[in-house]
Parts: C-alpha cells; structure tokens; sequence
C-alpha cells in the first residue's frame, strides 16, 4: 500500500466519524473496526474453549473410572453415545478428536491470535484500523462459519470426525474403518478448509498492516515485542496453512472422488479397496509440515502478550529486546524445518530423523534465551503483581517444564519408546497448551480496560489464577509417569492390559485435579462476563504502560484517536529510565535535550 | 455413585470460595484501601509469598512424585539396544531435573525477592552481551553433546547390517488384531500383497514365490534370546504401531509399505518374570486387582484372574473403536524352546492344503449368519470377513 493509500484512509477515517451513525448490526455484528473483531474473537474463543474443556472433563471422567455410569454423560451424549450413562468408545475417540481439533484451531489460533492481533497491531502500531478493515470482518465471519460447521459436526448421525485431530488416513479416508469417517470427517474438512481460508486473510491483513501503517518515528525496532510475535507468526501462517489446505484438498479427492494420493493397498471389511500407489506417510510430512510450525503459531503471540506484560509489571526494560527478537525469528525459521520429529518412527528413512533431530534440538537454543532473558527481566524489578502478571511467570514456568521434556521427545532414539504415549500428552499440553492459554488469559486480564473500558476484578483473578496453576500442575506433572510405564494415549480404557492396572490411581487423581481445574475457570467466566457490565470503570493507563494503545480514549472511537495519531520517539520498555522522575515514559514522549538512548 | 459425590462436592467447593471472595471484595469497599483493581502493595506482598509457597510445591510435588510414582515407569530394558536408551534418558533426565530446579527456582525466588513497593525503584537494566552470550553458548555445547550421542545411538538402532545373522518375522497388522509370520528354513519371507489374500491365506502371501512355501503363520509371537530378530511390518488397513515397550520398540505399520525393526532380547519371559523389581510390580498389581475383586464379587460380578507377567506388543496409532484392545503376546523363548515351538508349527502351504480338503465339511457347515445386534465394530469386521471367508471357501 502506498503511502498516497495511507494518507486518503485518514481522511477518509475522519469523514466517516463525522458523517455516518453506526446502525447496530454494522457496530455489534458485521463490523469494519478492528476492537470489536478482536472482541467476536475473543468471546467465540471463550465458547469453544468452554466446549473443549468440558469434552476433556468428560473423557477424562471415563479415563479414571472406566466404563462406569454418570448421568452427565446421558444428559450430553445422548442414548446413542452413552445408553445407561456409560460413554461409548466411538463417541471417546470422537471427543479426543474434537477437543483437539477445537483446542489448537479455534482456541489458540483464532481465539488467541485473532483477538490480540486484531486488537493490539493498530493500537500499538499507530494505525487508525486494520489495512483492510473489509477483509478483516471476513476473516472473523468465515472463522464463525468454520466454528458452526465444526459444532454441527457433533449432531450427524454416525458421530464427529474421530480418527484423532492429526486425522491420518487411511483411518480418516475410510468410513468402513471408523463410523467417524463419514459425515463427520466431510464436516471436519470443510470446516479446516474454510477456517484456513479466515486465518491466511487475517495474516495477510497483519502483515500488510505491520509493514505499511506505522505511525512516524515507529521504526521495526522500536515495535512492542507484542507486535514482532504476530508480525512473525502471521508470516509462519501464510507459510504452513496453506501447505494443510492442500493436504485436506488431496484427502477429499481420495475420500469423495476415488484418487490414490494417500491410500495404498487396503484390504478392509471383507474386500480389496482399487487404491493404489499412494502413501499415507506423504499426508503425515504435509500434515506436519502445518501441524509443527502451528504450535509456535500458538506459542508465540503468547510469548510476546507475556514480555510485553512482564516489562510493564516490572516497571523493568525487557531484557535484550533484540535477543528476543532474534530469537523469535530463529524459532521461526528453525519451526519449518522440525516437523520430521512427529515422524521418527513413521517409516520414513531414518536418516532423515538424524537430520529433524538435529534440527529439533537446535529449537532449544532460542527457547532457552527467551526464558532466562523473561527471568533475568524479573531481578531486581519492582513487580507489580497484577493478574495479568501472575499468569505471564505461570507461562514462564509452564514453558519451562514442558519445554525440557522436548529434549527428550525431539530426540529419535528417546521418541521410540515415548512416542504417542501419555508422555508426549503432559509434554504438549504444558509447553503449548497451557503456556498458551496463561498467554491469553494474562491478556485478557491485561487488556480487558483497553477492551471493554472496565476492570476486572483482581481478588477473583487471584484465585483464578493460583487454583489454575496448582491443577494444571497436578494433571499433567503425574501424567509423565503413566507416559513413561508405556500407556498408548487415546485408549478408551486401559482395563484390557492387567499390565496397567497399578496407574489406575494415577488417572483417578489427574481426573480429580482436571475437574476442580476446569471448574475453577468459572470464576474466570463470572468475572468476565459481570465485569463487561458492572466493573470498575477503567482509566485511561490503568498499568501505567508506555505502549501507544493507552493513549486513546477510553471509550472506543472509530480511528483510534481523535486528533492526529501520536509520533513516536522511544523504543517501548522506557521504564525506570534513570534520565527520568516517572518510572515510566511512553512512546510518544519526545527524547529530552541530549537524552541518550540506554539500550541496544 | 462416589465419583457423583465427589464432583458435587467439588462443585460446591468452589461456590463456597466464590462467596468467600465476595465477601473479602464487599470488606474492601468500606476500608480506605483503593478499588481500582490494579494491584496495592500488600496484594504485591502477598502474592510475592504466594510465588514462594509455589515453589515449594512445585519441588514438593515433584519430590513426592519421584518417590510415589517413579516405580511406575518401564524399568531395565528387555532388549541390548535398549540399554543404550536408557542411558540416553538417564543423562537427559539428570540435565532435565538440575535445569528445571534451577530455572524454576530462580524465577520463583525473583518475583518472591522483588514484589512490588512504592518506594522501589526497579533497575534499568536492558542487555548484556555477556549474559546473552552465556545462555546461548552453553545450551548450544550440552545439546551437541546430546545429539551426538543421540545420533549414535539411532543409527545403531534403526540401521540393519545385511549380512548380519538375524531371523526374519513378519509382523502383520489389521483391525484389531496382530499376526506373525515367519520365515521359515530359508530365512526369507515370501512377497506378499493384500489383492492376494483369498481363503486360510489371510495375510495375502503370494504363494507362486517359492520363498513363501515354508512360510508359517501364527498369532503368538514367540522369539529366542541373544539373536537379533529382525522385523517386518505391514498393515492391511490403516496405520497402526507395533509397541513392544519393555523393549523399547516401536514402529508404525503401513498399507502399502514394509517398514522395519531390528532388536536383541536379552531376557526370556521368565527370567524377566524373575527380576526383583519385576516380582514386586506383579504383586502390587495383583493386590490391587484383589481389592478390585472383592469389590466386584459385592456387586456380583466376576472377580478377576490374578496377574502375570508377559511381553506384549501393543498398538499405538489410533486404527478405530477397538484400538485399546489390539495386543498380542509376545514370548522370549530360550534359543532351544523357540527351535522346539517352532518346529510344531505347521507351513502356510500345509495350512492351505488342510483348507482345501476340509472344503467338503466346510460347505456342510452353514455360513455363519450375520449377527445384526452386533454392537461392535469389530465384531461386525470379524463377522464380514467370517462370511467372506466361507464364501471363498465353499467357491
């Protein structure tokens, strides 16, 4: 976009707030402004994030007491699923499958991203709207439509997609192999294909926005660490999403038209299926070649929600601003190359697992100077600890401890005997799934004033907080043990194997701290929801932050500001700059008489 | 029933400490203390000592997991190169745990030792090119340590001499169940390919190939210890995992592909049965299986058959609603039992002679009728495949 473009959107921004009264569906529903996307995001992230957790409590559930009868599940599965109350091992897998599926896609990417993309880039960039604030607004209604099609899938006949969320096929081709494989593998494509569609609009839209719409003075290196994690993650996203487009393309051309891309050989149900020639392994390596970088599309918006949240609660620079950058840059890089560890023991050559294991390994590099530079921003910081702040050391922590088992997932000869066991589970739900999910909430609690002009309530966010954290511990910390006794994850019950009868008490206790865990989140859901309405009224610069988003009205106007847009004349962690008396000065303020620049 | 309760009582639990906050914010509201809801100084400290008491519970519960559950993981490996693993794991366990303890601690510590006060003043301290230096080149020098080692260790697992001695065995998967196939006298597997599979031949070997004549089927593997057996898998439907965890074994199977895997027993079935820590797993498992029993016969069940110890080999790729049943046994013989139980095997060839002339009693016996009630996806597979069989058998 040109510059020319730029200047007659500004205009054009300003008629518009003279000339034009929003109608209710054009402000709440098919809006243009980039606030109340990110809050669609947001709140349609909330709901499917209700959705996953409570499909994990039920699962659960049949993992400690297997097979037992509980009238909740009668009451949300139906007779067909669970007939008496006992759940029905078709309907378990189905559950696993979605609650994945949900969790990765709905929650994290677009729940995450979208809400924190949308809301912070213009905001903290100088930028009065989103490039385009048209495509954004079909980003966000393309996602719902995916999120619909994603649900609707739970009510056709013979059950959910439910080959797992990696949906290998054969397995996800093959309707004879799992009743999942019918309606509701077609839905669960559908929706993916048009969820991608939402996501690369949207990351088109972040990264034109980034590059094209800074305010004057805001130079790349003088970005809020917030917006070089989305500007890199939506690059990761136009990258890889397209790459499982395909894969889904070629997977609906085998399923609906009878080609051969994945399928080979099948002999099921009592005959020989014509496929020929075609490798199920090809699906994995374009699978992956999405599915890894995806985890750091996950992990790294939440990365820089939590520098950013650290540096102002500490009233403390982040440290090394620019090994942070660097960092997130080379996790980029390095996330295209590894997703052969998925692989190791696929049946690929195993030369090419010596190659993703270097590769992998070489992740830990980056990942070790982002966690000691968060650490070294808390020495002798002067820490605020507000909601938004607990949850950024939780992440902190979260991604340290799963983070470490990486080492030995990533490592083929280790991956042989861990591989798809309940290790890998307590692996990837610390080290993406919960650090991810403190990512977002320490940016819920962190925003919520930019968001919705009010506070949330800080005691109920304590105990959210810590109640979280105690659980989330308690579920997938015992969870590595069951991984290294060997139990196969997505194994409806494990009464079959005597073997395993000793980790039975373990599985009661992981249910037992999942419950209590997921019933803590609504505190969350009250202190959300009431505070929309009956919160504190927020000021303008609640955390005292540097960053430009605080310094527009509270109340919400279309373009941001209402007279110029700031310049910008700081890079953004100027806290207790000792050439200052406030412990905090924001972007916008001029550099004083020969001020120097105390940092790289 | 207890479950029930439990969950109501947690449920309750938490209403409980939703009043209770309830409370403590309407006692703020009278107090001089602000309500912006952005924190004070003694929330600052509270929390700060909070941020302590979590990290002694993290090492706590760490400590007590070790402790109460490290008995649970797999324990000495069954098979040569699995000692090579272990190894691996044991090193990486030992940086895993002095990295965690470290980092965890000095974050915790931190955010304990500088809560937040109106009178501090944080320190302005952006970058060190030393610091950064520090932490990128030591992480840089221990993982190369790990992955060559660990390379070293994969390529001697993955990669088979050809001319070394092993024995060939097929191991066949297919929902929900395994087959083993073996080699017979001359060590080579016959070709084989699923369109072939007709009648008693369930695993579709290409009987024209000479190499397939002595070929034997069975659905227990047995294998002798101290020679290297070398694997070959298939699947006939979807992707499925042959597991052996004890010996730290694993390989997915394919339609459309072989893939590989080569290992050493070390140990037979019983003297594995016999390794202390193994004697001591058994009986725990059987104590609780007790307990279980006296808790069925109340209900009027069953009670359950006590526990021993065998090798298995499990599936680990989800392949469909009975993937949590699909195991086969897995029998370490001597290398004298193994000759001798294998030798009472009889060929795929005398196998499919035997079907041949019971083809007149076959076509007496009714196909067998379709079950309609039948629940299970399984038992539908089994019952189809039944009436196939028959079919091509009565042809």
């Amino acid at each position: 976009m040109s510059a020319e473009a730029h200047d007659h959107g500004h205009e054009h921004d300003h008629e518009h707030e003279h000339h034009h009264k929003d109608t209710f569906i054009t402000k709440y529903i098919f809006s243009i402004d980039h606030k109340m996307i990110a809050k669609q995001y947001l709140i349609t992230g909330i709901i499917m994030g209700i959705i996953g957790i409570v499909m994990s409590l039920l699962f659960r559930m049949q993992l400690a007491w297997p097979e037992e009868s509980f009238k909740i599940f009668n009451v949300l599965l139906g007779d067909k699923f669970a007939p008496d109350g006992v759940m029905a091992n078709d309907i378990y897998l189905a559950l696993v499958t979605i609650h994945g599926t949900i969790m990765v896609f709905f929650v994290l990417t677009a729940g995450l991203s979208g809400t924190f993309s949308n809301l912070l880039i213009p905001l903290q960039i100088g930028a009065r709207d989103m490039a385009s604030g048209f495509m954004n607004m079909i980003s966000y209604w393309l996602f719902f439509l995916s999120a619909v099609i994603m649900l609707s899938s739970l009510f056709v006949e013979a059950g959910p997609a439910s080959a797992g969320w990696t949906i290998y096929p054969p397995l996800s081709a093959l309707p004879q192999a799992i009743p999942g494989s019918g309606t509701g593998m077609t839905l669960w494509l559908v929706s993916m294909a048009i969820f991608i569609a939402s996501s690369l609009m949207g990351s088109l839209n972040y990264i034109v926005t980034v590059i094209n719409l800074r305010t004057k003075g805001m130079s790349m290196t003088r970005l809020p660490l917030t917006i070089w994690t989305f500007f890199v993650t939506a690059i990761i996203g136009v990258i890889s999403f397209p790459v499982l487009l395909s894969a889904a393309l070629l997977l609906i051309f085998d399923r609906s038209f009878g080609t051969s891309f994945f399928l080979s050989d099948i002999y099921i149900a009592g005959e020989v299926l014509h496929y020929q020639g075609g490798s199920p392994v090809l699906f994995e390596h374009l699978f992956w070649f999405l599915g890894h970088p995806e985890v750091y599309i996950v992990i790294l918006p939440a990365m820089g929600l939590v520098s950013e949240i650290m540096a102002t609660n500490s009233r403390k620079p982040i440290f090394g601003y620019r090994a942070m950058i660097m960092s997130v840059l080379a996790i980029a890089f390095l996330s295209t190359i590894v997703w052969g560890h998925h692989m190791f023991i696929s049946g690929m050559n195993p030369f090419l697992g010596s190659v993703f294991t270097f590769t992998t390994l070489l992740i830990a590099i980056p990942s070790a100077v982002k966690a000691f530079n968060w650490i070294t921003t808390l020495w002798k910081g002067n820490l605020q600890f507000n909601p938004a702040m607990l949850f950024s050391i939780g992440m902190v922590s979260t991604f340290i401890t799963g983070g470490l088992t990486g080492i030995i997932l990533g490592d083929s000869t280790l991956d042989i005997n861990v591989h798809d066991t309940y290790f890998v589970i307590a692996h990837f739900h610390l080290v993406m799934g919960i650090s991810a999910l403190y990512g977002m909430f320490a940016g819920i609690y962190h925003w919520f004033p930019k968001m919705y002009g009010r506070m949330l309530n800080k005691n109920l966010g304590y105990i959210h907080f810590w109640v979280t954290a105690v659980c989330a511990y308690g579920v997938f910390f015992p969870m590595h043990f069951i991984g290294l006794a060997g139990l196969p994850r997505r194994y409806y019950t494990n009464t079959n194997f005597p073997l395993f009868d000793d980790l039975q008490n373990v599985n009661v206790l992981i249910t037992t701290f999942a419950l209590v865990g997921g019933a803590f989140q609504l505190v969350f859901l009250y202190n959300f929801f009431s505070s929309i309405f009956y919160g504190k009224k927020a000021v303008q610069n609640p955390w005292k932050s540097t960053t430009l988003e605080w310094t527009t009205p509270v109340e919400h106007i279309h373009g941001n500001w209402p007279g110029e847009i700031p310049h910008v004349y700081r890079w953004p962690y100027d806290y207790s700059n000792p050439n200052h008396d406030v412990d905090f000065v924001p972007q916008n303020v001029p550099m004083k008489e020969g001020e120097e620049v105390l940092h790289h | 029933m207890t479950s029930l309760l439990v969950i109501i009582v947690l449920v309750l639990l938490a209403v409980a400490l939703w009043q209770l906050t309830r409370i403590f914010d309407l006692t703020q509201v009278g107090s001089s203390s602000d309500d912006s809801q952005v924190a004070s100084d003694n929330d600052n400290n509270i929390q700060g000592y909070v941020m302590f008491g979590f990290l002694a519970f993290i090492y706590i519960f760490t400590i007590y997991g070790l402790l109460k559950w490290g008995h649970l993981a797999l324990h000495t490996p069954a098979s040569e190169h699995g000692l090579l693993v272990d190894n691996l794991m044991n090193i990486t366990w030992v940086l895993i745990f002095i990295v965690q303890f470290i980092t965890q601690g000095l974050l915790y510590w931190f955010s304990f030792k500088n809560r937040g006060h109106k009178d501090r003043k944080a320190l302005f301290f952006a970058d060190s090119s030393k610091l950064e230096a520090i932490w990128s080149i030591i992480p840089s020098i221990v993982l190369a340590c790990l992955i060559l080692y660990g390379l070293y260790a994969w390529n001697n697992i993955m990669f088979v001499d050809k001319d070394e001695d092993v024995i060939e065995i097929e191991l066949y998967a297919q929902q929900f169940k395994w087959t083993a196939r073996y080699a017979g006298k001359d060590n080579v597997l016959g070709k084989a390919n699923v369109r072939l599979i007709e009648g008693v031949n369930t695993l579709g070997v290409d009987m024209s190939d000479p190499n397939a004549q002595d070929d034997i089927v069975v659905s227990e593997l047995h294998i002798p210890k101290g020679k290297k057996i070398h694997f070959k898998m298939r699947s006939q439907d979807v992707l499925h995992s042959a597991y052996m965890p004890h010996f730290r074994a694993q390989m997915n199977c394919v339609p459309g592909m072989v893939t590989e895997f080569a290992f050493i027993p070390t140990y037979t079935t019983a003297e594995y049965r016999e390794l202390p820590f193994m004697i001591e797993k058994v009986a725990n498992i059987n104590k609780l299986r007790a307990e279980k029993s006296v808790e069925l016969l109340a209900k009027g069940g069953t009670a359950l058959d006590p526990y021993t110890f065998d090798y298995l080999l499990l599936c680990n790729k989800i392949c469909g609603a009975s993937h949590y049943n699909m195991q086969m046994k897995v029998v370490v013989d001597s290398p004298e039992d193994y000759k001798k139980w294998l030798s009472e095997k009889t060929t795929l060839t005398q196998d499919i002679k035997a079907a041949a002339a019971a083809e007149k009693p076959a076509e007496a016996v009714k196909a067998p009728t379709t079950d309609s009630t039948a629940k299970d996806t399984v038992k539908a597979v089994i019952d189809t495949v039944k009436a196939v069989v028959a079919k091509v058998a009565m042809k």
